[in-house]
């Protein structure tokens, strides 16, 4: 005498980071034990809730609630189901409810609400949680108020360069030509980041719903998502959501039956870091040598196949959304000086608790480090840190104090760049660290000018002879000035910041390059 | 032979290349999908199909061959049996990659630099998977908090 039962709602998170953990053994362990049991269960491949320390971190709706556990390993399911986890029974795994995680209840989740929360390829969940309010809100508005709600928004661009969005959005805007085209910077290669790579995987409707609305507002009907092939989850997910975009009338001929079209296609890179410059990214999608081109003119002016092009970053756009949905002055409130809205940062490296945390701007470097991350993952002392990537400065335990503002880090000679934090232990060796700076660089300059091409391959070489001792007087002159001529005379970011790990890393920890201790440290 | 470690791959097949390319001429831009393609067909960019890609899209070979030797991701050569991406980036550094390394090497006498025919361990800058590094990568399957021991069995070594 059996009812229809509804089934028990059990999410465990398809995001390649929980899958790196095991989610998928999870997953395929609790439908094996459940049909075992004759329990009614529906799985959910969910996105990440972001506290990747926990993944893979499964979740039970039960009554209202979502509640925890987690990191679930596939060895533990059965003593999961022995607990009644699917009625929220009592387990050491358990979290509670997912609402009432500290991790999550300090955060303030604009562009990241609905990730880990629904199922990222449903149009229906997309809806029903927000989705593409933002997109309606547009339709009903002119090209040039889509584009003044994002300037009042005050977004500058989540790449790195922090170019607001509302300004380059209005350059397309009033550029003449009869083809525009949006495109999505998702080129994400800086090591530290991941936020791109979640939103795509747990949330992509988001991104193309705001690279619609970009479209709307400066009257490009064509869109290209530039994605490195180092995400082939983010791949499907995104090839996925476009054809379901596409049936369900978002995005085509017609956009919500609108007179707009707008069509999309997602594009993969080929392993080359430089394909993140913008230029460099459209000569890559053109066909050709990843080579950056100089500016002017600006690809907001001559961008793609020479037509005016927006580049916007997948955080970036991901933003437009919201900002549609609930006003540019909404967006706005949060955030302090002239970094506007929220950021969502990534931290990783040597940290115990790692993840995604989406905050406004202006919170510390040692809140997140320390409050959302609870030190270092050895437990050993924090010693550097480095915020921005690859081309972004090394800090240390005393200056972490910094808030997260583009203004405030540029200050002590950093940079905020994508986002991304980086923790080190005292077991780093910083000299080690500059000269793998410089050889990144060397081995992903895409060659065109000379300060990078080559200052790259000398950078390896005198910082090798300063680590050995030779004539380093004289050596470090030549470090300080070839560092000095790349800042100066690179063509892209690439050449122009890889001095600023190197220079960071000598002037906070001269003592791993065989100096002695700054008088100050020293005292 | 390499048929055996190849089995998902395919000889030069001219018919094959040219069909690959005539699909993707409807794209703007179809340079990297073709190659991309090309690939996954033949597990390189064969040497054959440059002239075939230039005759398609009006560029010179010397135009193809630069894209194609450009971008670190396309092969020329036939691939080793299992490619092992392994991450050394910051973030992996953080978290002791170059041990990893140092320890495969020390234990089983591999080493990024030292790829063979059965086996290449590629250095890559970022999985994607910061807060749970070292990570690796074996076609789609992406590998977190990787250790000396884990990266043996990813290389499907035995343990020693």
């Amino acid at each position: 005498m059996m009812g229809v039962v509804t089934p028990t709602r059990i999410y465990v998170p398809c995001d390649a980071a929980a899958l790196s953990v095991g989610a998928d053994a999870v997953a395929r362990a609790i439908a094996a034990e459940a049909s075992a049991r004759n329990l009614h269960v529906e799985i959910i491949r969910n996105g990440s809730r972001g506290a990747l320390w926990l993944e893979p971190m499964v979740e039970i709706g039960h009554a209202g609630n979502r509640i925890a556990y987690g990191p679930v390993a596939a060895k533990d399911v059965p003593g999961l189901f022995d607990a009644n986890f699917i009625k929220g029974g009592a387990h050491p795994l358990a979290l509670g409810p997912v609402e009432d995680l500290d991790w999550l209840k300090r955060q303030q989740r604009l562009t990241f609400e609905r990730v880990g929360v629904t199922d990222p390829l449903s149009m229906d969940d997309y809806r029903s949680h927000g989705g593409l309010a933002g997109l309606r809100a547009a339709l009903a508005l002119s090209s040039q108020q889509i584009v003044q709600a994002v300037k009042d928004s005050g977004l500058r661009g989540r790449g790195g360069a922090g170019f607001p969005t509302g300004i380059k959005w209005q350059t397309v805007h009033d550029a003449v030509g009869a083809r525009k085209y949006i495109v999505c910077n998702a080129d994400e290669g800086d090591s530290g980041t991941f936020a791109d790579r979640m939103l795509m995987e747990g949330d992509p409707f988001t991104l193309i719903e705001g690279m619609v609305i970009a479209g709307i507002a400066v009257g490009a009907s064509r869109g290209y998502i530039y994605l490195r092939s180092e995400y082939p989850h983010a791949f499907r997910t995104l090839q996925r959501a476009i054809r379901i975009a596409e049936a369900e009338g978002v995005i085509g001929a017609s956009v919500l039956g609108s007179a707009q079209a707008f069509h999309l296609e997602v594009r993969l890179g080929a392993g080359a870091y430089i394909c993140g410059e913008e230029t460099s990214l459209l000569e890559s999608l053109e066909g050709k040598r990843g080579i950056v081109r100089a500016k002017p003119p600006l690809p907001a002016l001559e961008g793609l196949f020479g037509k005016p092009t927006i580049v916007n970053n997948v955080l970036s756009l991901a933003a437009v959304p919201y900002i549609l949905a609930h006003g540019g002055a909404a967006y706005a409130n949060y955030g302090m000086g002239r970094s506007r809205g929220t950021l969502p940062v990534q931290l990783g490296g040597n940290i115990k608790r790692g993840g995604l945390i989406e905050l406004a701007f202006g919170i510390s470097l040692r809140e997140i480090i320390e409050d959302f991350g609870g030190g270092t993952r050895s437990g050993r002392p924090i010693r550097a840190v480095q915020v921005g990537g690859p081309l972004g400065a090394y800090l240390t335990a005393a200056q972490l104090d910094t808030a997260m503002d583009y203004e405030a880090l540029a200050a002590i000679k950093a940079m905020l760049g994508h986002g991304g934090i980086v923790v080190f232990d005292d077991s780093i060796d910083m000299a080690k660290m500059a000269k793998f700076a410089f050889e990144f660089c060397v081995a992903e300059s895409c060659g065109k000018c000379t300060p990078c091409r080559i200052g790259s391959t000398r950078g390896v070489e005198t910082v090798q002879k300063i680590i050995d001792g030779k004539a380093r007087e004289k050596n470090l002159a030549v470090l300080a000035d070839l560092c000095t001529l790349m800042t100066d005379a690179s063509l892209c970011a690439m050449g122009g910041l890889t001095p600023l790990p190197v220079m960071s890393a000598l002037t906070h920890f001269p003592e791993d390059f065989g100096l002695a201790l700054p008088r100050v440290a020293a005292e | 032979m390499s048929d055996l470690h190849h089995a998902s791959h395919s000889e030069w097949d001219s018919v094959a290349a040219q069909a690959i390319i005539a699909r993707h001429l409807v794209l703007e831009g179809p340079m990297l999908p073709i190659l991309h393609a090309l690939q996954e067909h033949f597990g390189f960019v064969p040497a054959e199909s440059v002239a075939l890609i230039a005759d398609a899209l009006n560029l010179s070979r010397a135009e193809v061959l630069g894209t194609i030797t450009f971008y670190h991701e396309f092969r020329s050569t036939t691939p080793p049996a299992r490619v092992v991406k392994l991450c050394r980036a910051e973030a992996c550094r953080a978290q002791g990659c170059e041990d990893v390394v140092a320890a495969l090497d020390r234990s089983h006498g591999i080493h990024p630099d030292r790829p063979t025919a059965d086996l290449a361990i590629e250095t890559v800058y970022c999985l994607g998977n910061c807060a749970l590094g070292p990570s690796a990568m074996v076609g789609e399957e992406l590998f977190g908090r990787v250790d000396a021991a884990r990266l043996a069995e990813i290389c499907g070594l035995e343990t020693v």
